[in-house]
């Protein structure tokens, strides 16, 4: 999609530069002068704000890691104490841990961003599974790092996670006494995940740098799906859209700062201000928000096996969908039975992270019902967890592939000019058809 | 002019070159896992986590129908010290009900069945089950909801098997030692 570079040097040592390492005309080629799709709506700019979150939590964490101690007997107390005696400790801790949160909200509405307009299709496969490498490196790094300040629910959570591999024939019990580097979740444990935890976000970097590559070579999918035509279908990335994700970024803040500076613990959970106690677990023991839903499909599953191997395979299954998927519409504006399945598949998947916060056994509306179907009483978070998961699989293994052969799509415009060109009736008074063209 | 060297085609004999480059490939291979197999081996449990593994334990701090909890492995272990009720419970369930089949015989050591000593974490995902709960009087899950019964054993929930029973033996009648 990049043309020839249309970079010119100005000054002496630009030119003396740009023969020997042309690393700026590089970055005016990708950052400045990109050709974008001059439709883009305000879900583009999760890409953005996905980067700035990502040099935020190295920021921070690298920070912390010049205070904190991965060590068993010191790992809670030196949080607290970078909280109550390291100089503004408690602001950086809390942007980090609230920062990974927001990290996951933003990839999550990027992620059914990709999914609504079609963006895994070809010719952004690549993109598309480099993008899942990013989320499962994300969320190794999110839950590593919930388990360094040691607290309970940092310890169980360890514990419960780690076992999951145990559930594997055969090789689980080796891998899980490997993994721990004892007979439980231990010393060495935290040792080796604070080691794991600093390397993945550079991971994590290097694999965004391959996502840019790969969405640089097809150039950006846009809210109609349809392809880039000509130059007049874009505008540069600079001004346009460094100004729109800035603004973007700016209303982001807004909401990151809110649970920073008002209410820092509200995403997190009060168990994990005790220290691990191996010998007790919590009553409770949740994994942190953006784990719920695959914390529930493990839960839905009355086999342990089974369960581990539906929650890997609810993530194994983003991988393959470019080839599940089997229309040739990108967007789902020109979808309409797909966009109705579509919104029920986001609510599923927010149905099935309330299901992991609750307890299988209770009741979701008033009290137990009494009918009980199988293991459980028919009106039971476990039920509900059931019924959202077999919908989250349905939706990639039976809708979307029989969807696409058998719907009837909207018609869909020629370029992506033309929706704003031909209804003249919608374009406000004195607004111009391609402001790019004005200085 | 008649110094023209001819026979010099380097694909003269594919079958040496061949060798070669096998040859070559395999003893960069081996090499290649001989040096990643220490990387992957020093995560396993160290020399001295090892020698930590086994402790003596005096009964006499368990008193009839209480359990102690204590350290092993960095896992919790109940010794447990059984009522005759429990006993008698655990003994009569029928072996068509339990999910992981095992008589309570096999889960104490001979003529002393009051003493229960088990690894305390669920078989499930690892949780510590608490005592005396769940619909079966022996221990409840509170993560995941697994019922085990005054043996110890699964009765239900998503756990698979029964609480391990760890390798432990009488030093005196009041002394054990597990591991």
């Amino acid at each position: 999609m990049s043309g020839p570079s249309t970079y010119e040097p100005k000054t002496g040592i630009e030119r003396w530069l740009d023969t020997r390492l042309p690393i700026v005309r590089f970055a005016y080629d990708t950052a400045l002068n990109f050709p974008t799709p001059k439709n883009l709506n305000y879900w583009w700019t999760f890409g953005g704000i996905l980067a700035l979150m990502l040099g935020i939590q190295l920021a921070t964490g690298i920070v912390l890691a010049m205070h904190y101690v991965p060590h068993v007997d010191h790992a809670f107390a030196s949080v607290e104490r970078i909280m109550r005696d390291v100089n503004y400790g408690w602001l950086i801790r809390y942007m980090h841990a609230n920062g990974a949160s927001m990290f996951f909200l933003a990839v999550y509405i990027h992620m059914m961003r990709g999914l609504y307009y079609g963006s895994y299709k070809a010719p952004r496969e690549v993109l598309w599974i480099i993008g899942c490498l990013i989320y499962l490196a994300m969320m190794a790094t999110g839950f590593i790092g919930y388990v360094l300040p040691w607290g309970q629910m940092s310890f169980h959570g360890a514990v419960v996670i780690t076992n999951l591999f145990g559930a594997l024939p055969i090789i689980g019990e080796p891998i899980t006494t490997w993994l721990w580097g004892g007979f439980a979740v231990d010393n060495p444990t935290l040792n080796r995940f604070f080691s794991l935890h600093y390397l993945l976000p550079f991971v994590i970097a290097g694999l965004v740098v391959l996502h840019v590559w790969a969405l640089h070579v097809p150039g950006n999918n846009n809210p109609t799906g349809v392809n880039v035509k000509s130059a007049a279908d874009t505008v540069p990335f600079h001004p346009y859209y460094t100004v729109k994700d800035g603004f973007a970024i700016a209303v982001f803040l807004l909401l990151y700062g809110a649970f920073v500076f008002y209410n820092p613990n509200a995403l997190g959970h009060a168990d994990n201000y005790i220290p691990a106690n191996p010998l007790v677990t919590p009553a409770h023991i949740v994994p942190e928000w953006y784990f719920l839903p695959f914390y529930a499909i493990l839960r839905a599953v009355p086999d342990k096996l089974g369960g581990v191997l539906l929650m890997f395979g609810a993530i194994a299954t983003l991988f393959v969908l470019p080839w599940l998927d089997t229309s040739k519409v990108r967007s789902m504006r020109y979808r309409p039975t797909a966009r109705l399945y579509f919104f029920i598949f986001v609510f599923a998947c927010l149905v099935l992270g309330l299901c992991g916060a609750r307890l299988p056994d209770d009741p979701v509306i008033g009290a137990a019902s009494g009918l009980i179907l199988l293991d459980a009483d028919i009106n039971s978070f476990v039920w509900l967890s059931r019924v959202a998961t077999l919908y989250f699989f349905a939706y990639f293994w039976l809708i979307l592939p029989v969807l696409g052969l058998t719907e009837t799509p909207l018609p869909q415009p020629e370029g992506i000019s033309e929706p704003v060109l031909s209804h003249p009736a919608t374009t406000p008074a004195g607004a111009t058809a391609s402001p790019e063209k004005r200085g | 002019m008649a110094d023209t060297v001819v026979g010099a085609d380097p694909h003269a004999d594919p079958s040496r070159r061949d060798f070669i480059h096998i040859a070559a490939a395999a003893a960069a291979g081996g090499a290649a896992v001989a040096v990643v197999w220490p990387l992957i081996d020093q995560m396993n449990p160290a020399g001295d986590t090892l020698a930590l593994a086994s402790i003596e334990f005096d009964l006499t701090k368990v008193a009839e129908g209480q359990q102690v909890v204590i350290k092993w492995r960095g896992k919790p272990l109940f010794v447990r010290n059984r009522t005759a009720a429990e006993i008698q419970k655990a003994v009569a369930t029928p072996m068509s009900e339990l999910r992981d089949p095992q008589s309570d015989d096999a889960r104490h050591k001979p003529g002393k069945p009051q003493w229960l000593v088990l690894v305390g974490t669920c078989t499930h995902l690892g949780c510590v089950p608490t005592f005396g709960g769940g619909e079966y009087g022996g221990w409840f899950c509170p993560c995941h909801g697994s019922h085990y019964d005054t043996s110890g054993r699964i009765r239900k929930g998503p756990a698979p098997k029964n609480l391990v029973v760890p390798d432990w033996d009488f030093l005196s009648d009041t002394k054990i030692k597990v591991g």
